[in-house]
């Protein structure tokens, strides 16, 4: 079985992340870029699948600007085998919505046959936790989402899902989409022995016309501010001193 | 203009308290048909909330789980009288409602927190750090509304009920089992107070202490993504980007360095207690009371205080 894993390259999670006082965007010229943390999440989870014995070839694919082959590189140097660029921008701030996303993989899933599509829950830039339906939608396949553990087993998933109330388990027949949550596994770090490896590693570069998808967006974004910053609090020197507080305020 | 609101339904019951922000958040936007997959009961309580002008049940077998495979298929064959589809931001809405948009061909506008006009919309991006407003071209809004910043309708409505048909399941997906936290504390999204404990708290058993100050206080019990990937807490807890956001009336974050994803899913709760023994936890610009101390003395003093 092949296991497709797309991968978004975002800004590092770490940073605090900075709004252009013209309400334009997010600054992203000269901010440390990351894989999404979902998508090392996958990532890991296909290599473990591999090593595994229950998948084949690990192919990961971004879609974005040219230097989401970084990302790709972080990917292959992971263990995946090959990977597959799709260059849909020119600029850093125009981010791809999910729907276009979806259509991408649609197309990509349809070339290479993938048994699982394994995706992220969602990304940390946008937070639209879209893609995986998306594309579970227009493939026409079944979707288990939020994954924190995943058993393959012929042609079936048993997938536990993080869901409001706890836990739930479903079994999806394959091919699937599942999207992955934050405690499916640790992903692991690319040695550098893997790091130079990668550099082989086929990347192949497309296009969205190759694939027949149209990417201009359905949402215009009219403007982007920062929320409203919090007054500046009190601290108490004890707990009595905290009680007073508490009671004066009205909150017990 | 009219809008198929998707209710919350847990275990065959309808969460009311979600359904009815979202009722609050639509409801400018025209009359609001809410959709409920569960039982007659749960449709009949909805019905009761105010401005909802027609509800529609549908019960059968395969949306008994809110499988997103049949359920999708259910809201994208009621979608064409409807300019917007929308729910509450619930983990069945966002499993679901993506799914739907696709079959529509229509991007999905993710945790909606303002309603600008019937196509301008506010969403929170980037852990909450900014705010983007965009506009649809899209023909069908799908949106999953934050309901976190909105009043619940008050109840006192008399909706006139319909069944609908189910659906044939397309066989994609089987339910197998439910493995549900159960609690007698009220629920983390809708809880007037809520007490979060992190990291610092050091233990599940160390948990107990964040525990009892939630009791004293009524609360709803909360956790940081720390706390629950070390085993202290359940997953559901969560508070944060990747899981709940809450904005009670007062959050207490107990050994909680105050991480960017973890305000993300409280920052908007109107006062913020923060105690931690390091002066210099990020929390602490966020908190309106704040606490430099050792956790495992002042919660428990804190809690015979109150």
């Amino acid at each position: 079985m092949k296991v497709l894993v797309p991968v978004k390259r975002v800004i590092d999670y770490n940073v605090k992340v900075r709004v252009r006082a013209d309400g334009s965007g997010v600054d992203l010229a000269n901010v440390k870029m990351s894989m999404n943390p979902f998508d090392e999440i996958a990532v890991e989870e296909a290599i473990r699948l591999k090593e595994a014995g229950k998948a084949g070839e690990v192919v990961a694919v971004s879609i974005g600007i040219r230097q989401a082959q970084e990302t790709l590189r972080t990917a292959l140097a992971m263990g995946a085998d090959r990977a597959i660029l799709v260059v849909a921008a020119e600029d850093v701030h125009q981010d791809i919505e999910p729907l276009a996303v979806a259509k991408i993989l649609a197309a990509v899933a349809r070339e290479e046959q993938p048994g699982l599509i394994l995706c992220g829950k969602q990304a940390i830039d946008n937070d639209m936790n879209a893609t995986a339906q998306m594309t579970a939608a227009l493939l026409g396949w079944a979707q288990a989402t939020f994954a924190s553990e995943i058993v393959v087993d012929g042609d079936q998933a048993t997938v536990t899902r993080e869901v409001d109330g706890g836990l739930q388990v479903v079994r999806v027949g394959l091919p699937a989409v599942i999207s992955v949550d934050l405690r499916l596994n640790e992903p692991r770090y690319a040695s550098l022995p893997n790091i130079m490896k990668a550099k082989k590693k086929p990347l192949e570069e497309k296009t969205p016309a190759d694939y027949g998808v149209d990417v201009s967006p359905r949402l215009e974004v009219l403007r982007t501010t920062e929320p409203p910053s919090r007054k500046a609090g009190v601290m108490a020197k004890s707990v009595d001193e905290l009680v007073d507080m508490l009671k004066s305020a009205g909150v017990v | 203009m009219a809008t198929l609101l998707i209710a919350d339904v847990a275990e065959g019951r309808l969460g009311l308290d979600a359904t009815a922000k979202a009722v609050t958040a639509v409801r400018p936007l025209g009359d609001v048909t809410v959709l409920v997959l569960g039982p007659e009961a749960a449709g009949a309580e909805a019905a009761q909330i105010d401005g909802v002008a027609r509800v529609l049940v549908a019960e059968d077998h395969a949306l008994a789980h809110r499988l997103a495979e049949p359920a999708a298929e259910l809201v994208r064959g009621l979608a064409g009288g409807f300019s917007h589809l929308a729910a509450p931001a619930t983990s069945d809405a966002k499993n679901i409602l993506p799914r739907v948009a696709a079959l529509l061909d229509v991007m999905m506008i993710s945790d909606v927190t303002a309603i600008l006009d019937e196509s301008t919309f506010e969403r929170p991006i980037y852990a909450g750090n900014a705010l983007q407003t965009v506009r649809s071209r899209d023909a069908i809004k799908v949106l999953t509304i934050r309901t976190a910043g909105f009043d619940a309708a008050a109840m006192g409505g008399s909706a006139p009920v319909e069944r609908v048909p189910g659906v044939s399941d397309p066989g994609l997906s089987a339910w197998v089992e439910d493995r549900v936290a159960k609690s007698g504390r009220p629920e983390l999204t809708s809880a007037p107070v809520v007490v979060s404990g992190g990291r610092g708290i050091g233990s599940k058993e160390g948990f107990e202490i964040v525990e009892k100050l939630a009791d004293k206080l009524g609360a709803a019990v909360g956790a940081s993504r720390a706390a629950v990937d070390a085993g202290y807490a359940p997953n559901d807890w969560q508070v944060g980007q990747t899981g709940k956001v809450v904005a009670p009336n007062l959050y207490v974050a107990v050994g909680i360095s105050g991480a960017i994803q973890h305000l993300a899913g409280m920052k908007d709760s109107k006062f913020i207690v923060a105690i931690n023994k390091d002066p210099e936890a990020p929390i602490f610009q966020v908190a309106d009371f704040g606490l430099a101390a050792d956790l495992f003395e002042a919660v428990p003093e804190l809690t015979d205080k109150l």
